[in-house]
């Protein structure tokens, strides 16, 4: 018998979840290389930042396009960065570091790029908390400006990535400019807002008067 | 190849089980070919480490061109079992094949004026991609002791690993290995050696001064100013295994501390 897939809801979730069925395929099969540990942080990591790259890329696709079909998946998206981004901190605590609390306190003590991995994670789970419908309802305008700290939580989550390597950094640098790419749009149309504002404003008094 | 009949040296210590060889060939920080760890075991196969010669110069009595060969003709290979940890924050336990860099220097006989060792790892941009293309660090690669660190018995030249000739990927054919040191210190492929009245500037310490000091002994309570130097992560141990607490000298405390007593070892980090 044939399940007929046509719910593309359902189509995207799989599809957003490909990457840990994935990860975990190569965890069985002992294929992560010879520090499987740190392949689990890079990875999970790598995916959150992707799927944030996503969601704040849907915005300037549907202005550019004018295509508004991805709009309603926004949502979605954003859930699975939180998702993965989950994943990344329960690895660091409970594979990484046994669950040892003593050891993860200092560790992030010391660890400065741990710190705007903590700034970037604790944005993305307010935000996931604050998603439901219900919650949107109950926050009324501030809402909207507390999802616009998904651009702090992209910085933060840049900075993380950057400061805890010794060299490579073309990776970092890669998202970096996607970033630096979706966030300059949204200053580009603030930008050209204001200007339309400003020629909208009808002249100044004096003017008028002198026009008289 | 691998080398034949090697005694274990009591310097050994009691680490538990070693890393599996297959981890250590494929984790190598080898930024003369690449910044992947994995990907400089392909890329260093390019190296062409036969007929290698070994310059040593400077403040010494007998300075020359050495070929590997006839070094290797005077000293009796061992078998050193080291912890090795890297400033990145994991470490291996690396059965090394190789001899105390003690006896080669004494063969050459320093001068007494010689306060210091440096290293020079072959330069060879045509076999390197990084130093072709000149990323990051100044090439070729440098590294030094100071002359009582370089004549402990701890500090090896190493020429192989797990009883086998040394894997290009891990410096052959002749490398250092200074276990109570971060894993930057222990420069591979040498090429030069030279005995000097003055520290010369080393590599990591001229990139970034401040993350990666001369001394770059292993010492938990001095962190890294981005990252915890609290832990390691062990290769090889399986998942939800806590990580494992660094200890000062990276645990040979015991023979090396006595070289630091009058030093304040968070400014010479």
């Amino acid at each position: 018998m044939l399940i007929r897939i046509d719910n593309p809801w359902i189509v995207a979730s799989i599809a957003c979840l490909l990457p840990l069925f994935w990860l975990l395929f190569q965890v069985v099969n002992n294929q992560l290389g010879a520090n499987p540990i740190e392949a689990i942080h890079i990875r999970t990591g790598d995916w959150a930042l992707r799927f944030l790259c996503i969601t704040l890329a849907i915005t300037p696709i549907q202005t550019v396009t004018k295509w508004r079909g991805m709009t309603d998946y926004r949502q979605m998206f954003g859930l699975y960065a939180f998702f993965y981004a989950t994943l990344h901190v329960l690895g660091y605590v409970f594979v990484d570091h046994g669950g040892v609390w003593a050891a993860i306190v200092n560790d992030i003590v010391q660890s400065p790029y741990v710190w705007f991995g903590v700034v970037a994670y604790i944005i993305v789970l307010l935000l996931a908390i604050t998603s439901p419908t219900y919650a949107k309802k109950r926050l009324g305008k501030n809402w909207k400006k507390l999802h616009r700290f998904i651009y702090y939580a992209a910085a933060a989550a840049i900075i993380h990535y950057f400061w805890q390597l010794k060299g490579n950094l073309f990776q970092p640098l890669f998202y970096l400019t996607i970033i630096a790419f979706l966030l300059g749009f949204r200053v580009a149309v603030w930008f050209k807002n204001r200007q339309l504002h400003k020629l909208m404003i009808p002249r100044g008094r004096k003017s008028a008067v002198n026009d008289r | 190849q691998r080398w034949p009949s090697l005694k274990k040296s009591e310097l050994s210590g009691d680490l538990g089980p070693v890393t599996p060889d297959n981890v250590v060939k494929n984790y190598t920080n080898y930024y003369e070919f690449s910044f992947n760890k994995e990907d400089a075991t392909e890329l260093a196969q390019q190296l062409n480490t036969d007929n290698w010669d070994v310059e040593i110069s400077g403040e010494v009595e007998q300075p020359g061109k050495y070929h590997l060969e006839d070094i290797l003709k005077q000293q009796t290979l061992q078998e050193y079992i080291y912890r090795f940890r890297c400033v990145e924050a994991w470490s291996m336990v690396v059965p090394w094949v190789g001899f105390p860099l003690a006896d080669l220097l004494k063969s050459v006989k320093p001068l007494s004026n010689a306060k210091y060792v440096k290293f020079t790892t072959l330069y060879q941009p045509e076999t390197m991609p990084k130093q072709r293309i000149k990323a990051m660090l100044d090439w070729p690669y440098v590294e030094a002791l100071r002359i009582d660190e370089a004549m402990h018995p701890l500090t090896i030249l190493a020429v192989g690993m797990y009883g086998e000739v040394m894997p290009k990927q891990n410096g052959a054919p002749l490398r250092l290995v200074v276990p109570w040191k971060y894993g930057f210190k222990s420069i591979k492929a040498i090429v030069k050696i030279e005995l000097l009245k003055r520290a010369p500037m080393t590599s990591w310490n001229a990139f970034a001064p401040s993350e990666y000091g001369f001394y770059a002994n292993v010492n938990p309570s001095v962190p890294h100013p981005r990252w915890s130097q609290a832990s390691e992560r062990q290769l090889g141990s399986g998942f939800f295994t806590p990580r494992r607490q660094t200890e000062l000298f990276n645990g040979y405390g015991e023979q090396v501390a006595s070289l630091y007593s009058d030093m304040d070892l968070r400014h010479f980090f």
